[in-house]
């Protein structure tokens, strides 16, 4: 926080400002002091808050057109799609936007693990972050159950019966989900108050997640701690805000690709088809962004260790700051992590894959092998890594890498700073 | 020690105020949870009436009950002999088939996959009776869970014979 001195130059500003910070608080933004070697790894944070608040804005939009009975869902949302004006527009936004935000979502996260920006002093930005996700995977859940179509329908069911693999009290919880013995439209309704409210849950936590933020300042591609403001930085604005522009615009293109040439391409066909509680589809699938989740369920030949599974692959990610014992914090400077890392990455795809697949056979097996791995990756490899790899030397600065270890005087006497 | 006296009592106030505290929440919150549970309309539509006349031998028919599928099917003496022949000891969830259906030519069951509330589907899998296509489970034609990661048999609803022709389900 270093806009604490700032002073407005109208006397209305000041005369407000004295009140109500808000001009400091904008003042801090602009002059937000940034690692200056950011790459665009980096700017997805902003491509995030974009998709945040579109699926907000059209969201609340398609609240105005869309009925919430389990009669009149269905229709609700072919009657946006045919009759409201740009209807369709909006809804395909809405649905691919979901696919959009967990791309950009999952490329933050990765992003995280590989330059280690979960690691002290960031790991409360990175907790709030995983909380976010997780809520993240809860609203775009509900939400994909209000069309009510066959997926819809089948996803609630299988999901919302997870819960009946708790001992003893299983079957009241599930129950008490429904509001009923079956997914019905009690469970529509409620599914859909929630959705909406878990947006605004997110948005405040996405306040938070950036306090948190700019707490000690972002984390840069060699992971090391910065002196702010100085010569490694630049302000917010101009140079992060154009950078991040000019992502979001490449990332829209891709957007605009799914919303005007194939807005069913990450759908399913089935979903077109009104909600039949007679009738399963015959192969159900998640959401693709949810796969590795649904592989690691099914891997598990046992209901409820199946389920604790599942729930245990996101909880390893919320205590990973304290399961990656490295002191160096990018991959840069650490070469069997990054090996590690890559393979990683191979596994949660595999994993992806396998969900999507029928749980039989060689598919089976993989997954299970993938699933396996995944944990061993967070629980024996990355405690271990901490200890037993040699790191690469790290840079005292951002500028020393390109000038080299030389003598200048500055950088001599910013090394007595640090240390 | 009045001073001691004094502190005692303090305490003894706070503990019972915050207990107090706690069951007026607790008293608030239950309403707010509670209005979740079925309510009534939903538990009122307990029990239903079905013709059975029409089914042929070996063949099911599936009606809805409380929001979830029932299968009523009319099994042949193969099918029977099949489900009577099997050892307890070879089943998951170890249930005769005489306990499940009364009368053996009628299986009627809850059509809901114990696993994770699929439908299953009729004549298939490896024991001849359901499979469910979701993630795999087999059931036998008792609709014993026979293989995959189905904890428990298909249910058996509560159900009667009016006549002949016509089963209460509920």
């Amino acid at each position: 926080m270093s806009a604490h001195n700032y002073v407005p130059s109208s006397k209305l500003g000041k005369w407000f400002n004295d009140r109500l910070p808000l001009l400091s608080l904008s003042s801090h933004i602009r002059e937000y002091p940034t690692p200056k070697n950011l790459n665009y790894w980096w700017t997805f944070g902003g491509i995030l808050t974009f998709c945040l608040v579109a699926q907000i804005v059209t969201g609340v939009i398609l609240a105005m057109h869309y009925v919430a009975q389990a009669d009149l869902a269905f229709e609700s949302v072919e009657h946006i799609m045919r009759d409201v004006n740009y209807g369709w527009l909006i809804r395909y936004f809405h649905a691919n936007g979901s696919s959009m935000f967990f791309l950009a979502v999952y490329i933050h996260i990765f992003r995280s693990m590989y330059y280690g920006s979960h690691k002290s002093p960031r790991e409360v930005i990175w907790i709030i972050g995983m909380i976010i996700y997780f809520l993240m995977m809860m609203t775009a859940f509900m939400g994909y159950v209000l069309p009510w179509g066959q997926m819809s329908f089948w996803a609630a069911t299988v999901i919302t019966n997870l819960f009946s693999a708790v001992p003893f009290v299983g079957e009241s919880i599930t129950n008490w989900l429904w509001g009923g013995f079956a997914v019905g439209n009690p469970t529509l309704t409620r599914f859909y108050s929630l959705h909406y409210l878990l947006s605004f849950l997110i948005f405040g936590l996405v306040i938070l997640h950036i306090w948190a933020l700019h707490i000690p300042g972002n984390n840069n591609p060699i992971g090391i701690e910065l002196k702010k403001p100085s010569k490694d930085t630049v302000p917010f604005h101009p140079y992060i805000v154009i950078k991040d522009l000019f992502a979001l615009l490449i990332f829209l293109i891709l957007f605009a690709f799914f919303v005007f040439y194939s807005p069913n391409l990450l759908g399913h066909p089935d979903n077109y088809i009104e909600a039949n509680p007679m009738v399963t589809p015959n192969h159900i699938v998640p959401e693709w962004y949810l796969l590795p989740f649904y592989a690691i369920l099914r891997s598990v030949p046992d209901k409820l260790f199946g389920v604790i599974a599942m729930f245990a692959s996101v909880f390893v990610l919320v205590i990973l700051p304290w399961l990656d014992t490295s002191k160096v914090k990018s991959a840069i400077f650490r070469p069997l992590y990054k090996q590690f890392y890559w393979i990683l990455v191979l596994d949660v795809l595999i994993l992806g894959y396998m969900g999507a697949m029928p749980a039989e056979g060689t598919y089976l097996l993989i997954a299970r092998v993938a699933t396996t791995y995944y944990f061993v990756h967070f629980l024996v490899i990355l405690p271990v890594l901490g200890y037993k790899e040699k790191t690469l030397p790290v840079p005292l600065n951002i500028t020393e890498p390109v000038l080299g270890g030389s003598p200048n005087p500055d950088m001599v006497k910013k090394k007595e700073l640090y240390d | 020690m009045s001073d001691q006296k004094k502190l005692k009592r303090r305490d003894f106030l706070f503990t019972a105020s915050y207990a107090i505290g706690a069951v007026g929440v607790g008293a608030v919150v239950w309403p707010l949870v509670d209005q979740m549970n079925p309510d009534k309309s939903v538990k009122a539509s307990a029990s239903i009436e079905v013709d059975v006349s029409s089914i042929e031998l070996g063949k099911s028919i599936t009606v809805l009950w409380r929001g979830k599928p029932v299968f009523i099917k009319r099994r042949t003496q193969q099918e029977i002999s099949e489900a009577r022949a099997v050892k307890l000891e070879d089943l998951k969830h170890p249930e005769k088939d005489e306990d499940r259906a009364k009368d053996p030519e009628w299986l009627i069951m809850v059509g809901v996959c114990t696993h994770l509330g699929c439908v299953p589907l009729g004549n298939k899998g490896e024991y001849n009776g359901w499979f469910c296509p979701c993630h795999g489970s087999h059931y036998d034609t008792s609709g014993r869970v026979r293989k995959g990661p189905a904890p428990k048999n298909l249910e058996i609803p509560k159900y009667e014979f009016i006549n002949n022709n016509t089963i209460k389900i509920g």
